[in-house]
């Protein structure tokens, strides 16, 4: 399996310096819809130059990157195109070996249930085989590394893949099972972008899956492990933060990146849902949308958790998507994290019902992002309607689209323990309805 | 009758007799009154006149409570000492000086309403002091200096330095504002007028009629305050205030193509008397001749007397009517002075000034822009540095990596920034170099923005006028051709004394550049109730879908008996023999 994952890794690699070579460098990389005020690379670029002036970065409104990326970039500013192909490459390599292991675990589990008895009998053609799964991991990292969005996000040099790699270094610690690990890539991924504090549920789950704790809430090895584990969590978030306070020697950074993140001040057009509605808002309103908005993202973590207990890398792959569409700076770079275990889930096409619609309404919304922009902001023949409609139709397209795979799911779960073909009580074939 | 004849007399009596504050005159305060007309001749056939109103008050208004005010406004006397101001300088334009055109000002001021003010060192919260101050002075000059507030304040560090007597400078102390948008009216001209002595009745100030001065390329108002020294010694400090006045009238509006001017052309006014509180009282016509040549310009009636003086490099010459001197007046009442040109002028003599400047936006498109100033050095082998400060809005994103600099297809690196970034809704942007321009060069700064996009109520009512962002400054002490001697302020003409003079070689110059007038992205402003119903069903889409799939589980559907409707249609189906559903 290394040598077609080595060519992947080539093709991609050369994409992309095809791309930094060419003229579309400096047009991707001003697109709204790839480079948000949180993660630009110009952006970078300038609290860099702010430092040289002996200006403090977050003095000003420009610069909302963590200390320890300007730690980075300080020395790395010349290889700058080179660390972004790295992470890329890093990125899909660690989806690759966790999604293989992560293989090897259902299959493990699907054996367990099968010689338990709990799956129906005529579920064979359900099941799924180490045939038709060995090509998965390929696939995910084909699927991230050969993603239009991750090119462009590459190329644009947002550092919005860096957060990526993170993340995926965290689902694979969690999928190895190492706790400690996983902890602390989560604190990193938190500490750069904050909404991934709503992947410690997934993770936890799986932790405590992997070492064979009941998910039970007066069961003491339960409390005694997630105990642990946020004690790992909230200590290396702890490090990481004196450490970037001890970088610049003050706090400035905390409102400038967190307050930043949650109170949304800048309405620079994006491909999210924040923008327009708080350029439109009243002012009385402000806060009280601010804070509506903001529960939005993380209020789905609880009931999904004891919906998805017994499945919590579906329950990390939905958490991932709800980031994505509802945090305050969405990029097409959190869209393409996420999309990367479209592959995972290809089992469930036969019960998607809305597929091909919804892959159309995300195509086209895609071409037409820069279509409208230019019509509005060029052109001057459109106004700002036109851009945020096509906001709309993107994020219902990509709601819809989790939903749907959601309720494949569930479906193939019922289907799994109850039976493929079913019957009435009459002994004609019956239809299937969420009640 | 005979009662009220007595305390009249009474009244006059004690009014004509040695009030409390008259009985020495040498000892206790003393205020003067000066007043002058500059007329100017410019390169383009246009005319400037410059009108300066300096009160000198030997008094302390800092310390002891003033009670008696007599020539300085007493608005003016109680500001400066209730808010502890050390200077305070307003100025009230409208339109540009041009000056690649018409030549170095004697004293600019940007576009709009500009306020500078130091404080002195006692004031504890100065932020309170300047809020207060920008209010009182609103008030006073009916102008909107409320809408001066943190967002187009700023605090420069090097470029007004305090042009009166100073111990110390800390820049904390200086505050700077300018609203470009602000419009300059007949409303903002009468207050102004009120705080002259002799208001707009007698002496110079009767040619200020609003119907004529706001027909012009260029009108400036201005009132400066500051401390100066009472004497030579410098033991004591005067209180000094000067009204400043400057108006361009155009060749061909008020000229009418002509380039005969009078001042009754000009104003529509002659003089008739002088103010008498007034102890001097003066105009001055630039007859300079140029190019060394026998002069070109014929004033008529011939001038009381004719001052020779080095005023901004130049060696230049100026007919002087004194209208305290009692021949002016003599053979009519009133006084006309005309302007009248020998021959017609060469227009390829047109000098061209030392220094001077541009600035436009470039770039196209509502995301980015760019903000590019050209300075020009012609002097013809020295070089010398100035000061440029530019003050931008916070909704203008200047990213201070995209800085170039470039002289004579070179890069200039500046020896001293001062970047002071915006942070939104609170400051704005402040940049403040010091440049080295070498001999006969263009400097040409460029930085990019971005634009933002706003709150639906922060736009102004006609959002797609655009915002305007301040002109920048340049300061500079540029070479002088002629050597310019040390001036004694009391005995020079008012326009040579307006900004100290370190030493003779060069003169001090205070350019502004143009306002700019940008366009930001709008959001559509008829749409707020349907952009958050919109939004809000997005989001409701997501919660109802998640909700289904969370709360509800797969259940084999159980045949209903039917509802009406299939009852309806079996029974129709029955009818046609088709098998029920």
């Amino acid at each position: 399996m290394a040598a077609p994952l080595v060519m992947v890794v080539l093709a991609a690699v050369t994409v992309r310096a095809a791309l930094y070579r060419s003229s579309l460098a400096v047009f991707i990389s001003e697109r709204v819809e790839v480079a948000s005020p949180l993660n630009a690379w110009k952006r970078v670029v300038e609290g860099l130059a702010l430092l040289d002036l002996g200006v403090s970065p977050y003095s000003g409104a420009i610069f909302h990157e963590t200390p320890l990326i300007i730690y980075l970039f300080h020395f790395l500013t010349e290889y700058a195109e080179l660390v972004f192909m790295i992470t890329d490459v890093l990125t899909a390599v660690a989806l690759y070996l966790a999604i293989q292991d992560f293989n090897k675990v259902v299959f493990k589990k699907q054996k367990l249930l099968i010689e338990l008895d709990r799956y129906a009998p005529d579920v064979a053609e359900l099941i799924q085989t180490p045939m038709e799964m060995h090509y998965i991991p390929l696939k995910v990292a084909l699927f991230y590394l050969l993603n239009p969005y991750t090119v462009m996000s590459c190329v644009a040099k947002s550092t919005c893949a860096i957060n990526n790699s993170v993340i995926a270094f965290f689902i694979l610690a969690t999928i190895k099972g190492s706790a400690f690990l996983s902890a602390v890539f989560l604190a990193l991924a938190t500490y750069q972008s904050l909404y991934p504090l709503t992947l410690f549920a997934p993770a936890l789950l799986y932790l405590l899956q992997r070492q064979f704790i009941p998910i039970k809430l007066k069961s003491k090895s339960f409390w005694l492990y997630t105990m642990q584990y946020a004690s790992l969590y909230l200590c290396s978030l702890v490090v990481i933060i004196c450490l970037s306070f001890f970088l610049l020697n003050s706090w400035d950074f905390i409102p400038s990146v967190y307050g930043f993140i949650l109170s949304v001040p800048d309405l620079t057009p994006n491909i999210g849902l924040f923008w327009y509605f708080f350029a439109e808002m009243f002012e009385h309103f402000s806060l009280f949308f601010v804070c509506v908005f903001q529960i939005n993202v993380f209020f789905y973590t609880i009931p999904l958790a004891i919906k998805l207990k017994e499945h919590p890398v579906f329950f990390m792959f939905v958490q991932l998507a709800i980031i994505s569409i509802f945090k305050s700076y969405p990029t097409v770079g959190d869209i393409a994290l996420y999309m990367a275990f479209l592959p995972v889930w290809s089992h469930l096409y036969r019960f998607l019902r809305n597929i091909f619609i919804l892959s159309c309404v995300l195509i086209f919304c895609s071409f037409l992002f820069p279509v409208l922009w230019h019509l509005w902001i060029y052109a001057g023949s459109a106004n700002s309607n036109f851009y945020y409609a096509i906001t709309l139709t993107f994020n219902i397209g990509q709601i819809l689209l989790i939903s749907d795979y959601f309720y494949a799911f569930l479906r193939r779960e019922y289907y799994l323990t109850h039976g493929l073909h079913l019957t009435r009580q009459d002994g004609t074939e019956a239809m299937l309805v969420l009640k | 009758g005979a009662m009220a004849a007595a305390e009249l007399l009474v009244l006059l009596l004690v009014a004509a007799g040695p009030g409390p504050g008259r009985a020495d005159s040498g000892r206790e305060r003393r205020d003067t009154l000066r007043e002058e007309l500059l007329l100017s001749p410019l390169p383009t056939g246009d005319v400037a006149a410059t009108f300066q109103f300096r009160t000198r008050w030997d008094a302390d208004l800092q310390r002891g409570a003033v009670s008696h005010y007599r020539l300085f406004p007493k608005a003016l006397g109680r500001l400066v000492a209730a808010l502890g101001v050390r200077e305070l300088h307003l100025a009230l334009t409208h339109g540009f000086w041009r000056t690649r055109y018409w030549g170095q000002p004697p004293l600019q001021a940007p576009a709009g309403a500009e306020l500078w003010v130091w404080f002195q060192p006692t004031v504890t919260d100065v932020d309170k002091a300047w809020k207060e101050l920008s209010n009182i002075l609103s008030g006073i000059f009916c102008a909107s200096l409320n809408f001066i507030d943190s967002t187009n304040t700023v605090i420069p560090t090097a470029s007004f330095k305090p042009l009166g007597l100073a111990n110390g400078t800390d820049h904390h102390l200086l505050r700077y504002a300018v609203l470009p948008r602000e419009v300059v009216c007949t409303e903002n001209l009468t207050p102004w007028k009120k705080l002259l002595p002799c208001g707009s009745k007698a002496g110079l100030a009767v040619l200020l009629k609003a119907e004529r001065l706001f027909h012009s390329s260029y009108h400036s108002q201005a009132v400066h305050i500051r401390p100066v020294c009472r004497d030579a010694s410098c033991l004591a400090v005067s209180w000094e205030l000067r009204q400043t006045l400057t108006v361009v009238f155009d060749f061909f509006a008020s000229g009418q193509g002509k380039k005969d001017w009078s001042l009754f052309k000009m104003f529509s006014r002659t003089l008739t008397d002088t103010c008498p509180l007034a102890s001097q009282s003066k105009v001055y016509v630039d007859i300079s001749p140029k190019n060394k040549e026998k002069e070109l310009l014929e004033v008529s009636p011939p001038p009381t007397s004719v001052h020779e003086a080095v005023v901004q490099g130049d060696r230049k010459t100026y007919a002087v009517y004194d209208l305290l001197s009692p021949s002016l007046f003599n053979t009519s009442r009133s006084l006309n002075v005309q302007l009248k040109w020998k021959r017609p002028q060469d227009s390829s003599e047109m000098p061209i000034p030392t220094l001077h400047a541009q600035r436009y936006v470039g770039g196209y498109g509502l995301q980015t822009g760019e903000i590019c100033t050209l300075i020009y050095n012609t002097h013809p082998y020295r070089a010398f540095p100035v000061i440029l400060l530019e003050t931008v809005p916070w909704y203008l994103r200047l990213y201070v990596h995209t800085l170039t600099i470039i002289t004579k297809g070179k890069e200039n690196k500046p020896s001293y920034i001062h970047y002071q970034p915006a942070q939104d809704r609170r400051r704005p942007h402040l940049l403040e170099m010091l440049i080295q321009l070498p001999a006969n060069s263009v400097t040409k700064i460029t930085i990019q923005f971005e634009r933002a996009l706003l709150k639906w109520t922060e736009y102004p009512p006609d959002p797609n006028h655009g915002f305007y962002v301040g002109s920048s400054v340049l300061s500079a002490l540029v070479p002088s051709v002629t050597a310019m001697k040390d001036v004694d302020v009391e005995q020079s003409p008012l326009f040579t004394s307006l900004f100290p003079s370190s030493d003779g070689s060069s003169y001090f110059v205070r350019l502004y550049t143009e306002p700019l007038l940008v366009n930001l992205p709008t959001p559509d402003f008829s749409m707020p109730y349907n952009v958050i119903c919109l939004t809000c069903t997005v989001v409701a889409v997501c919660y109802g879908s998640f909700y289904n799939l969370l709360t509800r589980t797969f259940h084999v559907e159980e045949p209903s008996r039917g509802g009406l409707a299939k009852r309806l249609a079996n029974v129709i189906r029955k009818f046609r023999g088709v098998p029920p559903l």
